[in-house]
């Protein structure tokens, strides 16, 4: 029952910046544009979070004030958010306004992101003399409990409430964007947008302006996956190499959701489960390497099964992977 | 805008559109100097063949496509769309040929898409007004419905109530029959004649000359993106509007030389198909082919045509039952066999599909290239036999007057009817014993359609058994020998077209079978 309750909690804690990564892709994808470069706004994310809480930090101590750990994470965060949007941005400008092919341009933002977010930690790092790390209240406002009080409930407590804040964030924005995927005007809208923008057009939906704000409001979300990572993860230091794959596992859990934000919860904590099973769930004599390779086993399980069941409504929005010209013919 | 009420505008003008040019790219111009006028409470059909730019023009109208140059007034007043948003402030709803519905949602969905209003929906409130649209016009649409379960004619149905639920007054429909039986034609038509008297503008484009003198108050005709003529529709005959059409008299009789029928060259017996998902597409299907005669296919889109067509030519696998081919005195069961086997012995499928180069010809490939996907495994060695097709290409071209630039061309850049004589001309030049055509004339202008006729009765009198998969019932009646109608992949019914009306083929493509019908 122990280890159950250990393994729950460690999946948790694995699961989210998979979730919030995913969630980001799962409201790009809703617009019609396959972002493949989440790996790369993932460090984006996890550079520039690191920077702003290291920043502030650094200026507020030079000026004679103590950092408070709470406005440390709110630069952690508006940093993060902000490069997210702005990498998106990019994406978006290429993809949609100039039509450049989805699958290549997000396969240059993966490997750029991914070199822009070492640069930027290694930088860091030789400018603090060596490596870089956040102030003690800082870490401590990434790594304690959201709600200290409810935690100290037996059971319930450490199950549902002991954990830092950026997990209930994940899940709000879970719930949050469920909830307007499926019960709002805006929402119905964006979904008509990636199934097919030509009606949404004709509907007299403003197609180029809901996939601007789509991939770029998802590109920010993702980007706060790569700052639970950097602050939550590695604890407020830049290790290097510290999204490793990440970004990948959740484009591929996206498919798992089947473009569900609800789903997207379980998923995120069975792939975080998946993740961490090697140190709950030792098998004598299996290799560390084949837990490793569990999630990916799952997600083509997954991609059999929806492909048999062929459900037009759990599969990708249609117009996915393609640009939308309204004169063509 | 001050709405006057719509008995006091009736008359008025509507819309009215003037020397409207719209060109594509540098060289093609869908339209030039076009112009059109509808007035409330009139249904105004728009007619002109394939390419004459008709629904260009109305994009035009539905804020879809920005006119180069021209004017367009509504009510009186100039006004200029720039996107379909203007167009429904201007109370302007179009109703497009392929229907724009996004699948995976439902009914009401589709229809409040786009629409302004509070942050959530309210799906009762929408399902109710939705309601009172249907019983004001007389249809039946069920709102929780998803598209993606509907039939042509339902989405069709979607369609209208999208428009009228934004309020629209004037109403465009795209070659709204295109998909429907004669009898679904008959309640659309209901519903538009309801529609005109409750006072509303609607233009209707069409290329089917017996619907417009059926619907119609007036006529407008393009002819190759040009302004025609504009007459009243009980002015008007057949013959003038088909001169208007095409700019010169044209004969409309389809031949249907009488010949003996020949041996039976093709027997399907109980042949069933599944298609990718499972679904059956094909069900116990039998019939026979003749030499010396066309056998007519008809149906609704979908109703299993193109499994069939694919299932005998050996594309499609067979479920159950088995495609008989004569061979000598004896038969030889072809299921089973690949698809250039039993082309070798003479079965050969034509098959236009909707874009009419997905299947059967390479768009970016050249005439040569296209005829050689036939022969290519003719000849010895490693290397292609380029001289040989290159002749091939040139009798086509005489032969078959196709207009092309040279053999070399990719066949994309030539016209509609030019790209189908290739592909059935390839076909031919084969000599098959079986000639399957699938929409031999889909897209093409009237003179490019009769040429496709003759080569069928030619094919026809040489003993070939021709299997004519057609859309236009009309067409069908009159040059098939035999009718086989198809419905939900079944076949309700052969019969004589001499002997039986329109009507009642029409109960056979929408009735599953029940009744075994004669065969003739």
């Amino acid at each position: 029952m122990d280890t159950l309750m250990n393994l729950f909690g460690a999946a948790v804690l694995a699961g989210t910046p998979l979730l919030l990564g995913m969630l980001g892709e799962i409201l790009t994808q809703k617009s019609g544009h396959l972002n493949l470069g989440l790996e790369g706004t993932m460090y984006m994310g996890a550079a520039m979070s690191l920077a702003g809480a290291y920043y502030y930090e650094q200026w507020v101590t030079a000026a004679g004030g103590a950092a408070s750990g709470f406005v440390a994470c709110l630069f952690a965060t508006g940093a993060a958010f902000l490069i997210g949007v702005l990498a998106s941005l990019l994406y978006c400008f290429l993809t949609a306004t100039l039509r450049a092919d989805q699958n290549v341009t997000g396969l240059v933002l993966a490997i750029f992101g991914t070199g822009f977010g070492n640069f930027f930690g290694e930088l860091m790092g030789i400018g603090a003399g060596g490596y870089v790390t956040v102030g003690a209240a800082t870490k401590a406002a990434f790594a304690n409990p959201a709600f200290p009080s409810l935690a100290a409930l037996p059971v319930v407590g450490k199950l549902l409430f002991g954990y830092n804040w950026m997990v209930y964030l994940g899940v709000a924005v879970a719930l949050a964007m469920a909830w307007f995927l499926n019960h709002t005007r805006a929402g119905l809208n964006l979904r008509a947008v990636g199934e097919n923008p030509a009606t949404a057009d004709a509907a007299g939906i403003h197609v180029t302006k809901y996939k601007y704000a789509a991939t770029c409001i998802g590109g920010g979300i993702s980007a706060l996956g790569g700052m639970y990572i950097s602050m939550v993860n590695t604890g407020g230091v830049w290790v290097h190499d510290c999204v490793s794959g990440k970004g990948w596992i959740a484009v591929a859990l996206v498919i798992f959701a089947t473009w569900s934000p609800a789903r997207g919860l379980f998923c995120a904590l069975i792939f975080g489960g998946l993740s961490i099973m090697r140190m709950y769930v030792p098998v004598p004599g299996l290799p560390m390497e084949i837990y490793e390779l569990l999630p990916y086993v799952a997600t083509v399980l997954v991609l059999i099964f929806t492909s048999i069941r062929q459900s037009r409504e759990h599969a990708q929005p249609r117009a996915c992977g393609t640009n939308y010209f309204r004169e063509e013919r | 805008m001050e709405q006057k009420g719509a008995t006091e505008r009736r008359g008025e003008v509507a819309v009215r559109m003037r020397g409207i040019t719209k060109t594509f790219g540098s060289r093609v111009v869908a339209n030039h100097n076009a112009h059109l006028e509808v007035r409330w409470g009139e249904i105004l059909a728009l007619l002109g063949e394939n390419g004459s730019g008709k629904t260009t023009l109305m994009n035009m109208l539905a804020g879809i496509y920005y006119p180069d140059s021209g004017e367009i007034e509504v009510n009186g007043r100039e006004v200029s769309i720039r996107s379909p948003r203007d167009a429904f402030e201007l109370r302007i709803g179009m109703i497009h040929q392929h229907f724009k519905l996004v699948d995976v949602l439902t009914a009401s969905e589709n229809i409040v898409l786009g629409l302004p209003g509070g942050v959530t929906l309210n799906r009762r409130a929408v399902a109710a007004r939705i309601r009172a649209i249907g019983e004001k016009y007389g249809f039946a649409l069920d709102p929780e419905k998803k598209i993606y379960n509907m039939s042509v004619s339902e989405k069709q149905t979607v369609e209208i109530v999208k428009a009228l639920y934004r309020g629209a007054d004037i109403l465009v429909l795209d070659e709204p029959t295109a998909v429907l039986t004669p009898q679904e034609i008959e309640k659309l038509f209901a519903v538009l004649r309801a529609m005109r008297e409750d006072g509303k503008a609607i233009i209707i484009i069409t290329h089917k000359l017996g619907e417009v003198l059926a619907i119609s108050d007036r006529v407008t005709i393009l002819r190759k993106g040009e302004y025609v003529d504009t007459v009243p529709t009980a002015t008007a005959s057949v013959q003038s509007l088909t001169e208007g059409m095409v700019g010169h008299a044209v004969r409309l009789e389809i031949e249907r030389p009488q010949l003996p029928r020949g041996e039976e060259l093709l027997r399907v017996q109980n042949v069933t198909c599944l298609n990718a998902d499972h679904v059956c597409k094909v069900k116990n299907v039998s019939f026979s082919a003749y030499g010396g005669e066309i056998l007519g296919v008809a149906g609704v889109a979908g109703s299993g045509q193109k499994e069939l067509c694919e299932a005998v030519a050996g594309i499609q696998n067979v479920r159950g039952g088995s495609i008989l081919f004569r061979t000598g005195d004896g038969y030889e069961n072809i299921v089973g066999m690949k698809p250039d086997v039993i082309f070798e012995k003479g079965v050969s499928l034509a098959f236009v599909p909707e874009d009419r180069l997905g299947m059967g010809l390479v768009a970016s490939m050249d005439m040569v290239d296209n005829v050689m996907l036939r022969s290519y495994k003719a000849g010895k060695g490693p290397f292609v036999d380029r001289r040989s097709a290159r002749r091939v290409c040139q009798t086509l071209i005489d032969q078959l007057e196709i207009v092309t630039p040279g053999v070399f061309t990719p066949v994309r850049r030539l016209s509609g009817g030019n790209v189908q004589k290739v592909l059935l001309g390839r076909e031919i030049y084969h000599h098959p014993r079986v000639l399957m055509v699938s929409y031999p004339v889909r897209g093409l202008d009237i003179n490019s359609s009769y040429k496709i006729y003759d080569l069928l009765n030619e094919q026809k009198r040489r003993g070939v058994a021709v299997i004519f998969v057609g859309e236009d019932l009309d067409v069908l009646m009159e040059i098939s020998d035999r009718l086989m109608v198809l419905c939900g992949g079944e076949v309700s019914g052969i019969v004589d077209p001499r002997e039986v009306s329109k009507d009642d083929v029409g109960l056979l493509m929408m009735q599953a079978p029940g009744k075994e019908a004669a065969d003739a």
